[in-house]
């Protein structure tokens, strides 16, 4: 576009008609108004919501603390934090979608109360949020706080590269929340096929929206994959040998490789995608030598690693989970660590099973019909293990307990249901149908966002100093386990009657029981999430009786539970010498849990920066401009996304020192704290007697 | 309706009795060709031997492992908190899902070669020709040998093996008539094949699966069986009555519009149900639609019958 363009397009396509209620005030039939006001209420709420955040920290001068304590901190810690409370937030959303969408289909016959192109939106934002800013995020989040503890590190390898990740994945949310306001989001769905998403087909902003905000979240999410590695290669404390990690940092270390050989083919695919549309270039076209079949196995390179991306942590959590709460070593460690090697390994051979139907011969389907299959067997290894660490266990029925029986239940007919689809000739019929979306449903709500929650449940006490309530957990738990069977199970059978996904509205009565049962589900899960909330309330009224400051509310077994309740910002006064595995474990049985360094030294500690929220920021500008075409926008973010970068490469002073006597001063209350508590034996686990100081268990047959 | 079966076959298909009141049939469990036959057999298949062997040991043991080593004061339960490993027990653990992956395998093989939609089927008659287009939002059926074509209604002959050309002249689609059998995607500028046959006349649901935009739900046709006479009779009329397929009838068709709205632009109702049918259906079309969705190009006026090309 010439200067002058740029200057008569100031605000590049964007315009009145790009708000969400002016189709209902230009074309006021009754569907453009219904929809109309659906898509102005949400956007009413995110405004509003916007609104009241920024007046309460303004209110209550947090601004400050907001800066420099959280977004510019390089704390692995506070980074998982907030990468968790950025996944909760979408999480709603993309809870609330799935709700309009249930209600939708389940009064569909013959029509319904969403327009087609509205229920597309809602299908592609869900599944774009859920797997992109809502699982992604999560997980990340979790290993960030979790992991550098558990190795016994001071901090991940690159902090402030650790910063700019979280920027640009939060950058990439936004961009999906100002779509809510401004603009329509992609119809393509989560996967986006070409040519459907080509600008020939769909010139609007939506695509577009849809692919830079893939674009930030995946490079924040590359850069966080090679960070982890590093971290976990690099940062072991003294005799944290490999096959002494705890089984999270093993899911964490396959999970971060994932990240970094997945995400480059959909950062390529995507910058094909906005070749073809932003300079007409052919890549995926049908015309002119493009290949749509090209970007289906790009996509698929990337896209079935990553459900192995969003799987594994969840597997390392449920390990952590099921050892602790069955008071038990992990059963067949070795077998584990093994199988999950072997799931990340495999997961690259498999993209294929995605499109069974697009016309390769037998063999090839056979082939990786049959590579799919073979997951099962390290999968099914990681149920068996799990079972067998709770035999001869103790088992407390805690929240993350329940979450966890409840996903090896579902997660077996997830399983079961997969490798249906795995099979090439059962593939030909179910593919595309709504057995598609239960199946994988039904290991991505058990098998992924169970498991985070139970580690929510399981560690938030070690982030923030307090247990969370356990009768709104158990409602929450029950609430989620139920709700999603109710609205998952019936799909099955909707897709054995040959309901396509994607499906606004259909002209078969026969469809109408089923959606109606799925539809209650999707309000029990509403209901679970409402409990979640409440539990999250309650939990922070009640906060001082639930201290477990000393730091041990579960008896655990790994490192992260040696310090206080919440750690001190260094992790570890002295880093632990590691010995064996369950590192905690034995040293509590040695008594030498809680022990008084011979002497304290000084600490360094990275500085806090802001480029990593900056970068955010730009990025965030700069995918805006290119969503809108305001070029002088795009000029302007670029030219000062490369200056950030410059300024920031000659910062040469970036680590700070924490001296020993503050140092000292803080262990030593902590010491006092934990001469002070009574241990407590499992019994007292869910009760305010609970100081986090464990009390050992004896083996054999109690008394 | 008739059935036959094993208890799991009755449990399974108990939810599709309703879909087979209705006037087509919807689902592969309850199949009405020898494609869908061999599915609903194989899916059985392969589901017993997951349920049996995967699914009811996890549902046995679990409960029992979590209720017999619950945590209480007194407890008649060994509590052996180091014991972590069997060397015996790890190779049941890795075994027993090698040797289920091993036979299912085998079993996937077997039927990945038998149910490929490529595969011409076996049969002592002729297979019939059909060339599907993928167009937003309909699939035209033509008749290369026939000569006409139809949308909303893919008209077979019961018994005979049906060999079906896809493409697209637009986005990437997926044909299939569940009841029938497999289905498979339609790309522009490529062309990729199906093979289905109906067992015995009847009316089948069919559908797009691959979603294309606003009017995707609609993107619906019934697949009707018949016997060869009546086929032939469908041939006869659809040659006398069919709308003459021309470049400006293409054109319309190639709009992005529903089913509904190409009949009420072509504004010629040939059916109470909204099919459209078409005479002078030439075997040129097909390829002519796909080398110019390939080349981005208009259709040749050669791809159509004289009395269409020659118009102005």
């Amino acid at each position: 576009m010439s200067p002058v363009g740029i200057l008569a397009h100031p605000l590049g396509r964007l315009g009145l008609q790009s708000l969400p209620f002016w189709q209902m005030l230009q074309h006021p039939t009754e569907a453009n108004v219904i929809n109309g006001i659906i898509a102005t209420g949400a956007a009413g709420l995110l405004v509003i919501g916007a609104i009241i955040t920024a007046a309460l920290i303004t209110k209550y001068r947090k601004w400050g603390v907001l800066w420099s304590e959280w977004l510019t901190s390089t704390d692995h810690k506070k980074i998982g934090i907030m990468y968790v409370v950025l996944a909760f937030v979408m999480l709603a959303r993309a809870l609330i979608e799935a709700c309009l969408m249930r209600a939708q289909q389940a009064f569909g016959l013959g029509g319904g109360f969403l327009s087609p192109e509205h229920f597309a939106e809602l299908f592609s934002t869900h599944g774009t949020i859920m797997i992109f800013f809502m699982a992604m995020p999560f997980l990340t989040g979790v290993i960030n706080y979790v992991m550098p503890l558990q190795i016994g590190a001071r901090d991940v390898t690159f902090p402030r590269l650790n910063s700019i990740s979280l920027g640009l994945t939060a950058a990439g949310a936004m961009l999906v929340m100002v779509s809510l306001v401004l603009g329509k989001f992609s119809t393509g769905g989560w996967f986006g096929y070409p040519p459907y998403t080509e600008a020939n087909f769909n010139p609007g902003v939506g695509p577009d929206y849809w692919i830079w905000a893939l674009s930030l979240s995946g490079l924040g999410s590359t850069f966080t994959g090679i960070n982890f590695v590093a971290t976990i290669w690099k940062e072991r404390a003294p005799g944290m040998k490999l096959l002494r990690m705890p089984l999270f940092t093993w899911t964490a270390l396959c999970t971060s490789i994932l990240m970094m050989f997945a995400m480059p083919p959909l950062t390529i695919a995507m910058a094909q995608l906005a070749l073809d549309r932003y300079l007409g270039f052919h890549y995926f076209t049908n015309a002119l030598g493009g290949n749509q079949m090209h970007f289906v196995n790009l996509f698929w390179m990337f896209g079935h690693p990553e459900v192995y991306i969003l799987v594994l942590p969840s597997f390392g959590i449920y390990s952590e989970v099921v050892a602790t709460f069955s008071g038990k070593r992990l059963y067949g460690y070795q077998s584990m660590v093994m199988a999950t090697m072997g799931i990340a390994i495999l997961s690259f051979t498999v993209w294929l099973h995605h499109f069974f139907t697009m016309g390769q011969g037998a063999n090839v389907n056979a082939v990786f019909g049959i590579a799919s299959m073979l997951i099962g067997i390290p999968t099914g290894v990681k149920i068996y293990d799990w079972m067998w660490t709770m035999f001869r266990g103790r088992i407390r029925f805690t929240v993350p307990m329940v979450y966890s029986i409840g996903f090896i239940f579902l997660f077996v007919l997830g399983g079961i249901s997969g490798i249906l689809l795995a099979d090439p000739g059962i593939d030909y019929q179910v593919h595309n149908s709504v057995f598609l979306v239960a199946h994988f449903h039904n290991v991505a709500v058990p098998g992924v966002l169970f498991g985070l929650i139970a580690g929510y449940h399981f560690w938030f006490p070690k982030a923030f100093g307090f247990r969370l309530n356990e009768r709104w957990g158990l409602i929450s738990a029950v609430c989620w386990i139920a709700g999603f069977m109710l609205a998952f199970f019936p799909l099955y059978g909707l897709g054995l009657m040959g309901l396509p996904r994607r499906t606004v509205s259909y002209n078969q009565p026969s469809y109408v029981p089923l959606e109606m049962v799925a539809f209650l589900g999707a309000i029990l899960i509403i209901v679970a999430l409402g409990a979640l909330v409440m539990q999250l309330w309650v939990s922070i009224q009640h906060r001082h009786e639930n201290r477990v400051f000393v730091g041990d509310p579960w008896d655990g077994r790994s490192l992260e539970w040696s310090v206080s309740a919440p750690p001190p910002h260094y992790n570890f006064v002295v880093l632990p010498v590691v010995t064996e595995r369950d590192a905690f474990t034995a040293a509590k049985e040695r008594g030498t849990g809680y022990q008084r360094p011979e002497t304290y030294v000084d600490i360094e500690l990275p500085k806090n920066a802001a480029i990593g929220p900056v970068l955010g920021a730009i990025g965030l500008v700069l995918a805006f401009g290119l969503v809108w075409h305001i070029w002088w926008m795009v000029i302007a973010s670029t030219v000062g996304l490369l200056a950030a970068l410059i300024a920031s490469g000659f910062a040469r002073d970036t680590t700070r020192i924490v001296p020993a006597q503050q140092v000292q001063q803080q262990q030593q209350r902590w010491l006092d704290a934990v001469a002070a508590a009574a241990a407590i034996l499992r019994f007292d686990e869910c009760k305010p007697a609970n100081a986090g100081l464990a009390e050992q268990e004896q083996a054999g047959v109690a008394a | 309706m008739q059935r036959r079966g094993s208890a799991v076959a009755l449990a399974v298909t108990g939810l599709f009795l309703s879909s087979c009141r209705s006037s087509s049939h919807l689902s592969f469990l309850d199949p009405q060709g020898p494609v869908a036959d061999l599915q609903r057999l194989h899916f059985l298949e392969v589901l017993g031997l997951l349920v049996i062997f995967v699914a009811v040991p996890v549902f046995l043991v679990t409960p029992w492992f979590a209720w017999r080593y619950r945590y209480r004061a007194k407890s008649s339960a060994h509590y052996a908190p180091k014991w972590a490993d069997h060397r015996l027990l790890n190779i049941a653990c890795w075994g027993g899902p090698m040797v289920i992956v091993g036979l299912l395998g085998a079993l996937v093989w077997g039927s990945t070669h038998a149910l490929d939609p490529y595969k011409a089927l076996v049969s002592n008659q002729p297979a019939l020709r059909v060339q599907v287009i993928g167009y937003d939002w309909k699939w035209l059926f033509i008749y290369p040998d026939e000569g006409v074509a139809s949308i909303g209604e893919l008209a077979m002959p019961a018994g005979r093996p049906v060999a079906m050309q896809l493409t697209s002249a637009t986005v990437m689609q997926s044909l299939q008539i569940p009841a029938l059998g497999s289905q498979i995607y339609a790309m522009g500028g490529m062309v990729t094949q199906l093979h289905l046959e109906a067992s015995k006349p009847g009316r089948f649901m069919g559908e797009n699966t691959m979603y294309n935009g606003n009017g995707f739900f609609q993107q619906k046709f019934t697949a009707v069986a018949m016997t060869p006479e009546q086929f032939q009779a469908w041939v006869r009329n659809v040659r006398a009555s069919g709308v003459p397929m021309d470049a400006a009838t293409l054109g319309a068709i190639s709009q992005r519009t529903t089913r509904a709205q190409l009949l009420a632009a072509v504004g010629h109702a040939t059916s109470s149900d909204g099919t459209l049918y078409f005479s002078g259906a030439t075997a040129a079309l097909f390829p002519a639609v796909v080398k110019a969705t390939m080349d981005g190009t208009a259709i040749k006026p050669d791809a159509f019958a004289d009395t269409g090309a020659k118009r102005p």
